[in-house]
């Protein structure tokens, strides 16, 4: 059974074996100017390595969670939209359904200000 | 649903509905506790329908009719042990609830009177229909255990009106005192009932009864023995008859219903619906003859030397109810149960005369304390009393009645029970086993008899014949004569009736050879024998008519001659000059009786000073350094294992985890092992 | 059309998705806050006449077999809207005295008791994973709500964490039983298991994550903590509904997807966490003067009890069960209920029991009802605790499990000392402070009398033999 599971290994092979390529050239290619920001791991982004209890706004968990429910809607989308003419009308409401509610937990968040960085989030408090 | 099981729904429910609307509605709302006249409305309504729907069964049930049952539901199964609530009309329930009902219905009416201005008058209510519906129970239950529900209800429910003055001690004494006595006799009750359970595995009376063959003559014994004995705590007899005295703290409405009238009686009942157990054992009938005998004669002395209206009428109302039992040993069983019916009417009506009078005196009292005299009386010692004839004109007469019919004079109700009763022993004196005994007990009847005759008529002369001795006796109630009245109507009708019933009662009873005599035929006159000729295993009377001619006659003459002493020493309303007479005649005796033959002393020295100190000494200290010292040792190993397992619930999450990965290891262990 | 039929045998829970959809909306218009109540709890009614009616209902599956309905299943339906419309009855006088009150709470108890009701309902592992994990985030968020205090940030986090920690073991456990059957939904695991290392280590790990939801020993250190830290009626529907959902949810499994399996044993398992669980949770509940740390123990004890029923394995124990699952959400939402009512007077920490001296003069209803709920917490007749001891003890031994029962009965036994006390203090002793009161909310008050009478009448009610709910219940086993 093992088998069915070459095709992967190769396309691991090949993304490594590209990865490997496409990295090299640009460094024999490009020029090669070292600043400090051009050395961060992440270059717009936060200094993964430092004092671990940094505080940064709670902002960010806020985005990244958004980012990981509308991930997780991708993944579901995905096999419904390739079988989407087989599971016909009762599969199309039910994601209908689904995409709602997503619908409704973004609509929230947008109303109480989640997405908006210049003020503090709350809770809908009173 | 039938007709018969809706009526007994109605019987049984009406007087439920009135406690629970009268206890709920006072409890919660002080305007309905105000209104007093839908108060009372509310409670007569809840006693006098069920009587009418008894007269309607009564007279549409034939003497020689066949007990109805009616169950309503299963109440208890466990194991073989099946209680249903059902209720049986049969004659002799059928009798009893037109007693209860009946006399308990003009009590009611009688009480909108007497208890009108009292604060507690919705509670008072709420606890007579309590009662009335604990003693139907007990009458019409088809079981023992159901007749135990009664009775034991209607116990809770004397316990609650003796002390319906709870504020005053000495009452509330008197209403522990009730209890605890019937408790004694419970007990024997319950014994008995688990025996006749062994024996035959069920309660129900028809069972009982119609397998009376597989009671040992031990069983047979040891369970009437048992019964009888509970029997004489709730109906008073030596040895616990010692509460009833006591009992008369309560109202006098109650005094008449609960502790003259209806639940005294109840022994009575339960022998004659076992008569026929009962009959079984000539020994168990031999000594319920003995008790009530010197039951009787023990109350009667006593109640010669007693000064309180009401005392006097619950001694008498004693030896009364020993006169019963007398007769039950005897095996009149349907003498006894005449001599309840008669007994209630007579015995109320007097009670509720006295209630009268004390009324009176009381609002004379209240009357003089007003005016700014200080008095200070008791208004139920008929010292203070006599001459109130002119005032209370209705009482006087209703009163002089009712003790006329309780003297056994004919043809009043009193005569023909007690002479019934007499008649009764003479026979079993007669008879083969025992018969001297009861031959003595028969004497004792003849005696009580005349003393009955004498203090009856001793307390009703010295009440209201003669004058008006509260002005003499006290220098600052001068004219308190102008104070006395005669009570309101709804006092004196219930009087009335009760005295009419006193009067005709006895035609239900009159003996056949009074008939025969003359006519020299068969005779059916006597209503009562046919009609509880199914229940009651009567033994016959075995006397030629001329016989019993006699004994009647001897029973008049006596009663008579009674009368006419009590007339000659009593008449013109010396009561204190005339008991000295009394006194020197009987010497010693006088003083034994005065001082109650000392059973309250002897108790006190027998049982209970014994049991305070043992409590006390031995007990209390068992109880405080051995129990206490057990549990506070349970108690305080089980804190110690506590506050150590409390230890592990650190706080730290990460220990949290470790516990839950051990726990993950042990499931795992367990389920792969 | 087949959808909404299966849509219709899962109406409660629909009702209460769509709902809290329409609250948190409503919170996000900063609607009035008695508006979302109001809303919430007519929603809650509906689900409950619903939950009624299914009661009553047929039985079977939907949704491919992913949810059963009808019996247990509705059972369970009904239990989880009864104790989450109590508690949030109860919640909005409580949560607006301790300044808690947030919109969002309503929207979240109600997409938590959707999830408790898909927990509750599950025929399929997956569904099963489903609820938990749908009622769970609920809880988490409900658990913090008292955010501003450590107590709250600490009740929060160790919730979050543990919880994470146990339903990786349900996964895991899940994922192997699909790995030894290929299978998730229980009759087809049922049909295609054998005793194999594989299949019974997947139970095991199944089983530790349903024992960490119903805090058993030793899975149970959360609960103190988390119960301490969480406003009081929240409590309330962590200790009632939640439970009984997981409790339902364990039943079914236990009896629709073990129990034809050769070779697989769990009574002696079950027995063992059931000693451990009644004789710790009762054991340190002696010990404590929070009052509300006591309830979290005593619930721990509880769940000792509905495991002895369980443990006896037979129609008779799940029948216990289910009946014990409704006596205890009925006097525990009580019990706590009484207490979130006592806390809404700032006078005095109302979670410490020294502070409760004298208080049954000062609330004389509030002091009766308490008795109630401690007195049927302790198994008293003739309330209902003592009936759902009664079921469960009764089908123990009737199982053979003697000793089980024996020390089911001594560990209640022991637990009449720290109910107690909380009545001694009430009663018997002197408050030691003066102060002011707060005047009662009237339908906080009413419903805290409603489940009085509850207590009281389903303690009562096997006498009258007609329309009884253990014949209800019974008739599903």
């Amino acid at each position: 059974m093992l088998e069915n599971y070459i095709p992967i290994i190769v396309l691991f092979g090949i993304a490594i074996v590209l990865a490997i390529i496409l990295m090299s050239l640009s460094r024999l290619l490009g020029p090669y100017r070292p600043n400090k920001n051009k050395l961060n791991p992440y270059e717009s982004g936060m200094d993964p390595v430092g004092q671990a209890k940094e505080r940064y706004s709670i902002g960010f968990y806020l985005v990244a969670m958004e980012f990981i429910v509308f991930d997780l809607e991708v993944i579901f989308l995905y096999p419904w939209a390739v079988g989407f003419l087989d599971l016909g009308l009762e599969a199309f409401f039910a994601m209908t359904i689904f995409i709602v509610i997503l619908f409704i937990g973004l609509w929230y968040t947008l109303k109480i200000g989640t997405l908006d960085f210049s003020m503090k989030p709350t809770l809908a408090n009173r | 649903m039938d007709l018969s099981t809706a009526l007994v729904c109605l019987i049984i429910g009406l007087p439920l509905a009135g406690f629970f609307i009268n206890g709920v509605l006072g409890l919660i709302s002080s305007s309905y506790r105000e209104n007093k006249p839908l108060i009372g409305t509310i409670a007569n309504v809840a006693v006098f329908a069920p009587f009418l729907i008894a007269l309607y069964l009564f007279f549409n049930h034939s003497a020689d009719a066949s007990a109805v049952v009616v169950t309503l539901f299963t109440w208890i199964d466990v194991g073989t042990l099946t209680v249903d609530i059902a209720y049986r009309i049969d004659q002799l329930s059928l009798l009893m609830v037109l007693v209860v009902t009946g006399v308990g219905a003009f009590i009611h009416l009688y009480s909108i009177g007497y208890m009108g201005h009292d604060p507690g008058y919705w509670k008072f209510f709420a606890y007579l229909n309590l009662f009335i519906f604990a003693m139907l129970n007990l009458v019409m239950g088809n079981n023992l255990l159901l007749l135990f529900l009664g009775w034991e209800g209607v116990g809770l429910c004397s316990y609650l009106l003796i002390g319906f003055w709870y504020k005053d001690m000495a009452k509330s004494d008197a209403a522990k005192k009730a209890f605890i006595y019937n408790r004694v006799g419970d007990f024997a009750f319950l014994i008995g009932m688990f025996m006749v359970f062994q024996t035959v595995g069920s309660l129900d009376f028809d069972v009982i009864l119609g397998n009376l063959e597989a009671f040992s003559s031990e069983y047979l014994f040891w369970i009437g023995l048992l019964f009888f004995i509970g029997a004489t705590g709730k109906s008073a007899q030596i040895p616990l008859f010692v509460w009833l005295p006591d009992a008369m703290a309560g109202p006098t409405s109650v005094s008449a219903l609960i502790h003259a009238a209806t639940m005294v009686t109840s022994g009575i009942y339960l022998i004659t619906r076992l008569s026929e157990m009962y009959v079984l054992s000539p020994e168990v009938m031999l000594i319920v003859s003995v008790i009530g005998g010197l039951t009787a004669i023990v109350a009667a002395t006593i109640a010669l030397t007693q000064n309180d209206i009401k005392r006097v009428l619950a001694y008498s109302t004693v030896s009364q109810l020993g006169y019963m039992f007398l007769a039950l040993g005897a095996g009149g069983f349907t003498a006894a149960m005449f001599h309840v019916v008669t007994h209630a009417f007579f015995k109320a009506c007097l009670f509720l005369g006295s209630g009268s009078v004390i009324h009176t005196m009381e609002h004379v009292g209240e009357k003089l304390k007003k005016e700014g005299k200080e008095v200070d009386f008791d208004p139920q010692d008929i010292r203070f009393m006599g001459g109130l004839r002119k005032s209370m004109p209705s009482t006087y007469k209703t009163f002089l009645i009712a003790t006329i019919a309780i003297a056994g004079i004919p043809p009043l109700a009193g005569f023909f029970s007690k002479d019934e009763i007499l008649m009764h022993a003479f026979s079993a004196g007669l008879g083969e086993y025992a018969g001297s005994l009861y031959m003595i007990l028969w004497g004792v009847g003849i005696a009580t008899a005349f003393l009955t005759a004498f203090y009856m008529f001793r307390l009703t002369f010295s009440t209201f014949h003669g004058k008006f001795k509260l002005p003499e006796k006290v220098k600052e109630a001068s004219g308190a004569e102008s104070h006395l009245h005669e009570s309101p109507v709804s006092m004196t009708l219930p009087l009335w009736v009760l005295a009419v019933a006193s009067v005709i009662g006895g035609f239900m009873g009159i003996p056949n050879f009074v008939v025969e005599t003359f006519t020299g035929q068969t005779a059916n006159i006597n209503l009562l024998h046919p009609w509880l000729d199914t229940i009651a295993a009567d033994y016959p009377i075995v006397m030629g008519k001329a016989v019993e001619w006699l004994l009647m006659g001897l029973a008049v003459a006596i009663a008579a001659g009674a009368v006419w002493i009590a007339w000659k020493m009593y008449g013109e309303g010396r009561v204190e000059e005339s008991d000295a007479v009394v006194t020197a005649k009987t010497g010693v005796f006088y003083k034994v009786w005065q001082e109650k033959y000392n059973f309250d002393e002897f108790y006190e020295a027998l049982v209970v000073r014994p049991v305070v100190r043992f409590s006390d000494r031995v007990l209390a200290v068992f109880d405080m350094k051995v129990v206490d010292g057990f549990v506070n040792a349970v108690g305080g190993t089980v804190r110690l294992f506590g506050s150590l397992i409390r230890y592990v619930q650190s706080g730290v999450i990460s220990s949290y985890a470790l516990y839950l990965v051990i726990g993950v290891i042990l499931v795992m262990a367990m389920m792969l092992s | 059309m087949d959808y909404l039929y299966d849509l219709n045998t899962f109406l409660p829970a629909t009702i209460m998705a769509a709902a809290g959809l329409v609250a948190i909306l409503m919170a996000a218009y900063k609607a009035r806050i008695g508006n979302i109540f109001n809303f919430t709890i007519v929603a809650l009614v509906m689900a409950l006449a619903v939950s009624i009616r299914d009661l009553f209902g047929p039985d079977g599956t939907a949704f491919f077999d992913m949810i059963a309905y009808g019996g247990t299943a509705a059972f369970g339906a009904f239990l989880v809207t009864l104790g989450t419309l109590f508690c949030v009855v109860i919640s909005r006088d409580y949560l607006e005295a301790i300044d808690h009150h947030y919109r969002e709470v309503y929207a979240m108890i109600l997409f938590g008791s959707t999830g408790m009701v898909g927990l509750a309902v599950s025929n399929d592992l997956i569904m099963l994973f489903l609820g938990v994990e749908t009622m769970s985030i609920c809880l988490y968020v409900l658990a913090g709500l008292i955010k501003g205090e450590k107590i709250g940030a600490e009740s929060a986090l160790k919730y979050v964490l543990l919880g994470a920690f146990s339903t990786g073991f349900l996964l895991y456990g899940i994922a192997l039983i699909y790995g030894a059957t290929g299978a998730t939904s229980y009759a087809v695991v049922a049909g295609a298991a054998e005793a194999t290392p594989l299949f019974l280590a997947g139970t095991a790990l199944l089983l530790v994550g349903f024992f960490f939801k119903i805090s058993a020993v030793p899975f149970h250190m959360w609960t103190p903590d988390v119960y301490q830290g969480t406003p009081t009626t929240l409590t309330a529907y962590f200790a009632t509904a939640s439970k009984a959902a997981s409790f339902i949810a364990l039943v079914l499994v236990l009896s629709r997807m073990i129990p034809e399996i050769e070779g697989v044993e769990l009574t002696q398992l079950l027995q063992v966490i059931a000693i451990l669980t009644m004789i710790v949770g009762n054991l340190i509940a002696l010990v404590q003067d929070n009052v509300k740390r006591m309830l979290a123990y005593s619930s721990i004890a509880h769940a000792g009890y509905i495991l002895v029923g369980l443990a006896a394995g037979t129609p008779e124990g799940y029948t216990g069960v289910l009946y014990y699952l409704f006596a205890y959400t009925i006097m525990n939402i009580g019990a706590f209920g009484v207490i979130a009512y006592y806390e809404r007077n700032h006078a005095l920490d109302f979670t410490d029991v020294h502070n409760y001296a004298g208080l049954g003069y000062k609330f004389p209803v509030m002091g009766v009802l308490l008795s109630v709920f401690l007195f049927s917490l302790i198994g008293i007749p003739p309330f209902v605790g003592f009936l759902g001891k009664y079921y469960v003890f009764a089908a123990a031994v009737n199982a053979g499990l003697v000793t089980l029962a024996v020390i089911g009965v001594l560990a209640s036994a022991a637990s009449v000392f720290y109910y107690l006390r909380v009545m001694v203090y009430l009663y018997f002793r002197e408050p030691h402070k003066e102060y002011q009161l707060v005047r009662p909310g009237a339908l906080f008050k009413y419903s805290l009398i409603l489940l009085g009478i509850l207590t009281l009448w389903y303690g009562i009610e096997p006498i009258f033999p007609t329309d009884s709910l253990i014949e209800l219940i019974s008739t599903y086993y």
